[in-house]
């Protein structure tokens, strides 16, 4: 069964959820090693947990307008919302703490009321609230072919958009002050950068799940910074390592059943960072 | 070695390069800038010198706005704004991430941003005017290397590289010297006189009061206020200097070799 997934071979449908995954990789990979570069990895963890509120609010309108709450846009946009706010709410509170703290104390508000939310849904008894926490570790068992789709073509989209991006990114996150004497904006440049870290979030909601989507930001680019010393080229393999763990997690997870998909592309991407500490350690810089 | 140029007479009917008039700054409860007045001719080399936190490095970045102060900067006679693909700005060593992947003519290469543009190909044009501004701090034969395998000097000879690279005419300096070998002091000061020699203007924070003399020909005096601007033989005088850093701190030795 996980041979037919691997070799594409397990069907239409799970062939398909396995390519979206890999493009989720792919520009998780990408972001993250802007991300890491400007050193904001921590500010993905509290975005990603900061859709889960959002995600519950989501269902909830779509089952008062009359739908059965599932419909996947619907609950992006929903989770696109709350975690604006958690990013505003830690910019707001860094003014006044340290910003690890604000992001910690956002993280867990924000995910504490998700899980209430949720919970409370459940117990509702509206809508088809089976499975929505799908959404906290990922599973691409039973994904619908739109679902798939939207998670390819939003990934490739990321990646297009920062390959279009690449050099005033660069350019911000290696010195923001010479970055504006160059005519470039930097909060405007970062605010980009979230956003597209945010879609990642999003598109990877059905995948890897909320909680370790922040793992597939960071580890394929520290392992990918090890390898490679130009930021193009840090970028591009911490791509190829996030599509190549998102497509093995996903059709390994497609054919064991009740794996859940985030852990096991979270477990490969693990790996190749622990091959790379053994290959490349000594080497510092 | 009292080598001041004349100036250059093709640059002399100009506007000063630059021009601040009653620029303050507040840091929360500290007052760092306080209606700081100075005026800098073109085709001048201005040291500014002060204590530590006198607002060196702060009137710096608040004149090429990347902090927001109060006052009014003008730049070859207009608004900074205006003026910014003619400025070049080299930090301070110790703000920059030396462990980022980036290799010395990547560095180099970003000072051609403006040409270059969000996808603009660096083109041979673009390379060859990267690679000579790298050999004219004499590193060409370092232009794969690693920016965090270099020496303090070397690095610090990249980012005058990337200046260099913008084809600025006025360049600002945070203590290019700070922490550097000889060898690449004499390198960048070097650079420094040729690029005042074919009229362009520089203004660097500097701390080595013994070469003040030797290296500028003009020196601002700062201490959150502008104490005293002027040529060196007028303006670096002991009084100037005791009223700048507080009396006794001088012995009349180092300012007698320096002046």
């Amino acid at each position: 069964m996980i041979w037919q997934a691997l070799l594409l071979q397990a069907g239409y449908n799970a062939a398909l959820v396995s390519l979206g995954a890999a493009c989720l990789g792919a520009a998780a990979g990408a972001a993250g090693a802007f991300l890491t570069l400007r050193r904001r990895a921590l500010m993905s963890d509290a975005m990603a947990h900061a859709t889960l509120p959002g995600i519950g609010l989501g269902f909830l309108v779509m089952v008062a307008l009359g739908g059965d709450g599932r419909f996947l846009p619907g609950l992006m946009l929903g989770a696109a919302l709350t975690a604006a706010l958690g990013l505003w709410a830690v910019q707001r509170l860094s003014r006044q703490i340290h910003e690890d703290a604000a992001t910690g104390a956002v993280l867990a508000s924000f995910y504490g009321a998700g899980i209430v939310l949720l919970t409370l849904i459940q117990g509702l008894g509206t809508g088809r609230p089976a499975g929505l926490e799908t959404v906290l570790l990922g599973s691409t068992a039973g994904m619908l072919r739109a679902d798939a789709l939207v998670i390819g073509f939003g990934g490739l989209a990321v990646v297009a958009a920062l390959w279009v991006l690449r050099r005033p990114l660069t350019l911000v996150a290696f010195d923001p002050l010479h970055a504006a004497m160059m005519g470039i904006n930097p909060r405007r440049m970062d605010s980009l950068l979230m956003a597209l870290v945010l879609a990642v979030v999003l598109v990877g909601l059905n995948v890897t799940g909320l909680i370790l989507i922040v793992a597939l930001l960071v580890t394929p680019a520290v392992t990918a910074r090890m390898w490679s010393g130009t930021v193009s080229g840090t970028a591009s393999l911490s791509a190829l390592i996030g599509a190549v763990c998102g497509y093995l997690g996903a059709a390994i997870s497609a054919g064991v059943p009740d794996l859940p998909t985030g852990p096991v592309i979270v477990l490969l991407a693990a790996a190749a960072f622990m091959l790379t500490l053994l290959v490349r350690g000594r080497r510092d810089g | 070695m009292a080598d001041r140029v004349p100036p250059n007479p093709l640059r002399a009917a100009e506007c000063p390069a630059l021009e601040v008039r009653g620029l303050s700054l507040r840091y929360k409860d500290v007052q760092a800038l306080e209606a700081v007045t100075a005026t800098v001719p073109a085709g001048s080399m201005t040291a500014i010198i002060g204590p530590n936190g006198a607002g060196k490095s702060t009137l710096l970045k608040s004149v090429l706005g990347l902090v927001q102060a109060e006052g009014e900067v003008r730049a070859f006679g207009g608004p900074v704004a205006q003026a910014m693909a003619r400025i070049a700005y080299v930090p301070q060593r110790a703000a920059v991430d030396w462990a980022f992947p980036v290799r010395v003519i990547d560095v180099v290469l970003m000072g051609c941003y403006r040409q270059t543009g969000l996808l603009g190909r660096i083109d041979a044009q673009v390379m060859a005017q990267a690679q000579s501004a790298l050999a004219r701090v004499g590193l060409q034969d370092f232009a794969r290397r690693q920016i965090g395998a270099l020496s303090g000097g070397q690095q610090q000879r990249v980012f005058l590289a990337r200046a260099l690279a913008q084809g600025a005419d006025l360049f600002l300096l945070d203590e290019p010297f700070a922490g550097v070998d000889a060898a690449t002091e004499s390198a960048i000061i070097g650079v420094l006189k040729s690029l005042r020699a074919s009229g362009a203007t520089i203004l660097a924070v500097h701390h080595d009061l013994t070469t003040v003399a030797s290296y500028f020909d003009r020196v601002l005096l700062l201490n959150r206020r502008s104490i005293a601007e002027g040529p060196v033989a007028q303006t670096f005088t002991r009084a100037a200097l005791e009223k700048a850093y507080g009396p006794a701190l001088f012995p009349d030795p180092a300012i007698r070799s320096a002046s």
